[in-house]
């Protein structure tokens, strides 16, 4: 009886096993394009995983309903990495297992260079809507480019760039100064790239003067900056030490524009309204823009008032738009005539990343109008200029 | 020529708070040779309370009263908190050793930063300008009225504190305490009455040192007062610590020196010039510029 059983048994599994093989065999035509996604969506930096997946689903569920990309349906598979390296690798296995044409994040910094690597090897069009670092798209130690990684979120310096080429074309700036802190690689990263960029453009800079951590005397510095009188001064540091120096050089009768990065944020607590009127910032979002009222709106009707809403979300939102706009853009069959495996093959991803480094310009975003990819694949994008208007920090729309 | 004027009034405003508040240090260590870690952190409380009557008054009242009663009350909860720090704290230490009162002036200082963060938070608060009233213009220069009244703040301050202490019945009581504890008691001086007001008067000079400090960087923070207090520190023993005119002395110098080196671009090395400063006193010439070389009797 027992042998009878096992005999049975056997016959079954290699039955099993037979028709498992059969169904690799043959691919099946599908009509679907993979889109993956991982992030934290548990654990401590879930505002920020969650905050990704919504806003980038939002994107591709509307792009569903509107009858998907060239008749093909999009499927976002979004799997959890808890912010753990390991999760996320194991994760991104999968997901490429599973026929993934393109992947949209990772969400944080450190868990996006663990998958970088592995994109890169595998060529898998990749799009990060939040990691900063600048090794996301540069292998640090050989200096070489991934060519399939980018990013919808800017840099650090590149808000000293922007802020430069504003400086010049919108307020005529003809001489500029530099006051920034020392050994702070925000505030150090920013101050180079707006010197950098002042040289290019044609702006002369005046007067340089750093300070160091915890120093809350800036006069000596500003009082040099008076003599040159400079058309605008640069102070690309943190609010608390941007109101003390601003209020500081109105002491010393420095009445000239102040102008900063994304760090200015909030700065209309730390100085009084009349010394910072005028006064301008650089900010990667713009939450009193028509288009991201209607987006916020339309996002907390999907997944309500207590899910997690930040710039993030509208960088995803983003990010969607340039994996779907390339999907588009390269893919070159319909669903009557598509082949097996062409979704997932190399040809295809290829002409993908191609398509978001140079066919990305007429995309219509929530944080810029268009996007195009530099030599590192860091977005050359809009900026929000925010305004300090009595007491009052405003938002003069995109630049 | 501008710019180095400029330069001086930046230094003289810098150097009238360190004078202050090194004065307090001074005063202190005068009487009972006691290093006051914690006179920094007073300064501190006493920002928080400037804070605290200018935020929380200014619906009510016109800005000018609300300016007045922050300064009466930054200076008063200075002058109690430091005389209540010396009773609770000090006093009970009369008799040990040097060294157990420097370890507890130290753990005040701990203390009081630490519960200034428990309840305002890590982050600094912006203090309204008290002085509101900008600047006037000496030829082409802008000076703002706040370094004019620190300044003259400061030096009214410091005459008053002199005139104080050399023709007041207590000023002269304390001077004889200093000089020697038992003997002023012999005298009639009671020692504790006599600790208790240097400590409150050197805590009112920090008081105002607090409302000019707010003035000129308009932010208070739990641990603003430490590098401050080093600085004012490093003045009281430059210019002799003990002594009153060396105090002011030596604030106004190590406010010149920061001045000075910020504005020849090197203002990543100030606080490290301040300590060289120190070391260099206290090896050429430890009793500092203006203080007497006492000879240890065995």
């Amino acid at each position: 009886m027992k042998k009878i059983f096992s005999i049975v048994l056997a016959v079954a599994m290699l039955a099993t096993a037979l028709f498992m093989f059969a169904g690799c065999g043959e691919k099946k035509v599908t009509n679907e394009i993979v889109v993956g996604m991982i992030g934290p969506y548990t654990g401590g930096t879930a505002q920020y995983g969650l905050a990704v997946q919504n806003g980038a689903k939002l994107y591709f569920d509307e792009v569903n309903a509107a009858g998907g990309v060239n008749g093909f349906k999009i499927k976002v598979v979004a799997y959890d990495s808890k912010g753990e390296d390991a999760e996320a690798n194991t994760a991104f296995s999968r997901l490429v297992d599973e026929g993934m044409s393109a992947f949209l994040g990772e969400v944080l910094t450190g868990t996006t260079l663990a998958i970088v690597p592995d994109a890169f090897e595998k060529q898998i069009p990749m799009v990060t809507a939040s990691a900063t670092a600048d090794a996301v798209t540069v292998n640090p130690d050989t200096g070489a480019v991934y060519n399939n990684v980018f990013r919808t979120c800017f840099i650090d310096s590149f808000q000293g760039i922007k802020m430069a080429q504003y400086a010049k074309e919108k307020l005529g700036a003809k001489t500029a100064a530099v006051i920034y802190q020392t050994g702070d690689d925000y505030a150090e990263g920013l101050a180079k790239s707006f010197v950098e960029e002042c040289g290019k453009i044609g702006i002369d800079v005046v007067a340089e003067a750093a300070y160091a951590k915890g120093d809350v005397d800036f006069k000596s510095q500003l009082t040099n900056f008076v003599s040159k009188n400079p058309d605008v001064v640069f102070c690309p540091n943190y609010y608390q030490d941007d109101g003390m120096i601003i209020t500081q050089a109105r002491q010393v009768g420095l009445t000239c524009k102040f102008l900063g990065g994304d760090g200015w944020g909030n700065v209309t607590k730390y100085a009084s309204a009349e010394d910072l009127n005028g006064c301008l910032y650089a900010s990667a979002f713009d939450e009193s823009d028509e288009k991201v009222k209607e987006f916020k709106a339309k996002y907390i009707e999907k997944f309500g008032a207590d899910a997690p809403f930040n710039m993030f979300s509208a960088l995803a939102y983003d990010a969607a738009k340039v994996i779907v706009n390339a999907l588009q853009k390269a893919t070159a069959v319909t669903p009557d005539n598509v082949k097996a495996g062409y979704f997932t093959s190399d040809a295809y991803k290829a002409d993908v990343i191609n398509a978001i480094k140079t066919q990305s310009g007429s995309i219509d975003g929530l944080t810029t109008n268009g996007y195009s990819f530099d030599e590192k694949n860091n977005p050359i994008k809009s900026i929000t200029i925010v305004e300090c208007v009595n007491g009052e920090e405003v938002s003069r729309g995109l630049y | 020529m501008t710019t180095v004027i400029g330069q001086l009034i930046n230094a003289l405003q810098l150097g009238s708070i360190y004078a202050l508040v090194a004065l307090g240090y001074s005063m202190v260590y005068g009487i009972i040779s006691l290093l006051n870690f914690a006179h920094g952190d007073i300064i501190m409380v006493g920002a928080y309370a400037a804070w605290f009557i200018m935020t929380s008054l200014n619906s009510f009242l016109p800005f000018g009263a609300v300016a007045a009663i922050a300064v009466v009350f930054s200076i008063l909860i200075c002058t109690l908190l430091g005389a209540g720090i010396e009773k609770v704290a000090y006093a009970p230490l009369r008799s040990a050793p040097r060294l157990s009162l420097l370890i507890t002036a130290i753990g005040v200082s701990y203390f009081l930063e630490n519960m200034a963060q428990m309840i305002f938070g890590a982050g600094a608060k912006s203090v309204p300008n008290i002085i509101s009233i900008g600047s006037f213009h000496v030829g082409k220069m802008t000076v703002s009225w706040t370094s004019a009244i620190t300044l003259i703040v400061s030096v009214i301050s410091m005459a008053v504190l002199t005139v104080f202490v050399k023709k007041t019945k207590m000023g002269k009581a304390m001077r004889a305490v200093s000089e020697d504890v038992g003997t002023a008691q012999l005298m009639g001086i009671n020692p504790n009455k006599t600790i208790s007001l240097t400590f409150a008067i050197g805590s009112a000079l920090a008081g105002i040192g607090s409302i000019l400090y707010c003035c000129a960087y308009a932010q208070a923070s739990p641990t603003m007062g430490s590098m401050l207090g080093l600085k004012a520190f490093v003045a009281a023993v430059l210019g002799g610590i003990g002594s009153i005119p060396g105090a002011v002395l030596g604030g106004f110098a190590i406010g010149l020196a920061e001045t000075l080196v910020s504005s020849v671009g090197l203002s990543v090395w100030k606080d490290a010039i301040v300590f060289a400063i120190l070391i260099i006193v206290l090896i050429f010439k430890p009793a500092g510029i203006l203080g007497k070389k006492k000879i240890e009797k065995v």
